[in-house]
C-alpha cells in the first residue's frame, strides 16, 4: 500500500478545522494582522515623508519601494512568524498525546508519514491563510505605486518557505513531549537559534564560517528579499522541512517502542 | 481469528505481560478479567498494533501484527481505556473522521456513520460537541468510533466504565448483539460484567493467565470452594494447628475469636471433622457457620495467590 493522500488529507483538514473551532486561529490571526497593519502603516508613512524629501532636494531616482517598504515589511513578517508559529504547532502532537487521541491515529490503518504530513500541512494551511490575508498590502502598493512585482512574489515565496521550516521544527518538538508549553518554548528557541547560528561565523575559521552561514535560516532569505529566487535556497528550505519531518517520524516510531 | 503465543512485554525492567498464549475464534466474545495493573490494557495495546511486543507473536485475521500492521489495523476496532475523542468536534463529524482514516469508502461514509450512531444510541446527540457531553455519552462515542468501519475484531478496554446502570445494560446488550458477526475481546475488572456478556473468560494476573474457560465451567469449578467461620471463646495456637491438620482444610486465619477456615475444592463433607477438632482442642466453640465462595471470592483467590493455575 502506498502513501494515501486521502487519509493524509483527512488528518490535515481535521486539524485545520480544529484551529477554527478553538480560539487559536482567531487570536493568532488577529494578533498577526494587527502587528502587520501597524508596521505597514508607519512604514508607509515614513516612506512617504522620505520620498517627498527626496523630490524636494532632487536626489536621484527617489526612494525605492523594494528597499523602503517590501524588504522591511516581509522582514518584519518573518520575525512575527518566528514568534507565532510555536503557538500554532505546539498542540499538533503534544495535545493528542496528552488527551490520548493519538491512540486513535496510531491504531488506524495509517502510515506515520500520512499522520505527520497531514499535521504539518494543517499548520501550513493556517500560515498560508495568514499570508493570503496580508495580500492587501501588495495590492495597496500596486494601486498607488509602482512596486517591483518580482520582489513581492519572491518575498512571499521566501516567507512561505522560511515559515515552513519553523513549522517543521514545531512539529518535531510537539512530537517529543505531551506538554504544549515545552513544545512551544523549544520551537521558539530552536527557530531563533537557527536564525542566529551564523553569529559565530565571524570568529570561526574559513570553512566553518561558510558552513554556519549556510545553516542559518535567515541567510537563505536574503536573496528572496531582493527579488531573486535561487534554487539552492529553495532546496535548502525544502530539505530542512524534510529533515524535520523525518526526525518526527523517528521520534513517534521510537515512542511506540518505549 | 486471534492467535496469541508467547506474548511478553517489558516496560524497562518491569514485566507487564509474561508469556501469554491464547486463541479467540471467529464470532466469539471473550472477556479479559483481572485486577488493575494485571496487563490487560498492555495486551490490548499490542493486539491493536499500538505497541510492539517484546517477544512472542500476535496474529489477527491471519496477519501478523508486527509484519503487516496496516492489514491488522484495518480489521480491528479499538476502544482504549480513555475514549480517544476530540473534545472540540461534533459527534457526527468525529465519526466521519474516524471512518475516513479507517478506509471507509466515500460512498459508504454516511451509512457507516449513521449505523454506528444508531447502534450506540447517539442519534439524538449527533450534532452536539463531544466536550459538552457527559462521560457516559463520550464513552459511547468512543464505542461508535470502534464500530464505524464495521471491523471483524473489536477490542474494548473497559467499555462500561463511567456509565450509569441503564447505559451499562444497553452497552452489554450491544456487545452481546455483536457476537457471531464480530469477534470481541473486552476487558474488565468487574465480574458480573464479564459473566453478562462473554462466552469465555481469560483471567489475567501479574501478566500471566491464571484461568481460561467458559463461564459455566469456571463457575461450577469455583463454586465448590467453601469457606467456614468458627467463633470460639479461647482461641489457641494448638487449636488452630489442629484445625489446619484436618484433611481438606486449605488455610485457617484467626482474627481474635473468629477463625476463617478455607476448604480445598471437591472435598466432600468434612464439617463434623472440623468441629470435632475444634471441640477436642478446648477452644470453647460458640458458633459455626458456612458460606459459599462467591464468584468474586474465587476471582480474588485466583488473582491473589501465586501458585494457582
Amino acid at each position: 500500500m502506498r502513501f494515501s493522500f486521502k487519509k493524509m488529507w483527512a488528518v490535515a483538514s481535521r486539524d485545520f478545522k480544529s484551529y477554527f473551532t478553538s480560539p487559536i486561529a482567531y487570536i493568532v490571526i488577529a494578533g498577526f494582522l494587527a502587528l502587520m497593519g501597524w508596521m505597514f502603516f508607519f512604514n508607509l508613512q515614513h516612506f512617504a515623508v522620505q520620498s517627498i524629501q527626496y523630490k524636494q532636494f532632487g536626489m536621484g531616482k527617489g526612494a525605492s519601494l523594494t528597499e523602503g517598504i517590501i524588504r522591511p515589511l516581509y522582514g518584519n513578517m518573518n520575525v512575527i512568524f518566528l514568534f507565532i508559529v510555536p503557538f500554532i504547532t505546539m498542540r499538533l502532537f503534544a495535545e493528542e498525546r496528552k488527551l490520548q487521541t493519538l491512540q486513535l491515529l496510531m491504531t488506524s490503518p495509517m502510515r506515520l508519514s500520512e499522520i505527520i504530513v497531514g499535521k504539518f500541512l494543517s499548520a501550513l494551511l493556517l500560515v498560508v491563510t495568514m499570508l493570503a490575508l496580508t495580500a492587501v498590502y501588495p495590492v495597496v502598493l500596486v494601486l498607488y505605486g509602482n512596486p517591483d512585482v518580482g520582489a513581492l512574489v519572491s518575498s512571499n515565496l521566501g516567507t512561505f518557505l522560511l515559515t515552513s521550516c519553523y513549522i517543521a521544527t514545531g512539529v518535531l518538538f510537539s512530537s517529543m513531549t505531551e506538554n504544549q508549553i515545552v513544545a512551544g518554548a523549544l520551537t521558539f528557541a530552536a527557530g531563533l537559534f537557527l536564525w542566529l547560528i551564523n553569529w559565530a561565523s565571524q570568529s570561526a575559521g574559513p570553512v566553518w564560517s561558510d558552513f554556519l552561514d549556510y545553516l542559518s535560516l535567515i541567510q537563505h532569505y536574503n536573496n528572496f528579499s531582493q527579488g531573486i529566487i535561487d534554487t539552492s535556497d529553495v532546496i535548502f528550505y525544502l530539505s530542512f522541512v524534510g529533515l524535520g519531518l523525518f526526525f518526527t517520524h523517528r521520534v513517534l516510531d521510537s515512542y511506540r517502542w518505549r | 481469528m486471534i492467535d496469541v503465543s508467547g506474548l511478553t512485554k517489558f516496560y524497562g525492567p518491569r514485566t507487564a505481560v509474561n508469556d501469554l498464549s491464547f486463541t479467540v475464534n471467529s464470532g466469539e466474545v471473550v472477556g479479559f478479567l483481572g485486577p488493575n495493573g494485571a496487563g490487560k490494557s498492555t495486551t490490548m495495546k499490542i493486539l491493536t498494533g499500538f505497541m510492539p511486543a517484546s517477544a512472542g507473536t500476535v496474529k489477527v485475521n491471519g496477519f501478523d501484527v508486527f509484519e503487516s500492521p496496516l492489514e491488522v489495523k484495518r480489521s480491528v476496532g479499538y476502544l482504549p481505556e480513555n475514549p480517544p475523542v476530540y473534545l472540540e468536534m461534533v459527534v457526527e463529524e468525529y465519526l466521519k473522521f474516524a471512518a475516513r482514516i479507517h478506509d471507509v469508502p466515500k460512498a459508504k461514509l454516511k451509512s457507516a456513520v449513521d449505523s454506528a450512531l444508531q447502534r450506540t444510541g447517539l442519534t439524538q446527540v449527533k450534532n452536539r460537541i463531544i466536550g459538552n457531553l457527559s462521560k457516559g455519552f463520550r464513552q459511547r462515542v468512543g464505542l461508535a468510533q470502534a464500530l464505524v468501519h464495521d471491523p471483524k475484531v473489536l477490542i474494548l478496554d473497559e467499555p462500561t466504565v463511567g456509565l450509569d446502570p441503564v447505559q451499562i445494560i444497553e452497552i452489554r446488550e450491544l456487545i452481546k448483539s455483536l457476537a457471531g458477526q464480530h469477534t470481541v475481546i473486552l476487558s474488565s475488572h468487574i465480574l458480573p460484567e464479564v459473566t453478562a456478556t462473554c462466552q469465555r473468560i481469560i483471567v489475567i494476573n501479574k501478566g500471566r493467565i491464571v484461568a481460561q474457560d467458559t463461564i459455566e465451567r469456571l463457575t461450577t469449578r469455583m463454586r465448590q470452594g467453601l469457606l467456614y467461620t468458627l467463633n470460639v471463646k479461647n482461641p489457641s495456637e494448638n487449636g488452630i494447628t489442629a484445625l489446619k491438620s484436618v484433611g481438606g482444610v486449605k488455610a485457617v486465619t484467626a482474627e481474635g475469636g473468629t477463625l476463617s477456615i478455607e476448604i480445598l475444592p471437591e472435598q466432600g463433607e468434612i464439617r463434623d471433622r472440623i468441629i470435632e477438632a475444634a471441640v477436642a482442642s478446648r477452644m470453647g466453640v460458640l458458633e459455626f457457620t458456612s458460606e459459599k465462595l462467591s464468584l468474586e471470592d474465587v476471582f480474588l483467590q485466583l488473582t491473589t495467590q501465586e501458585n494457582n493455575t
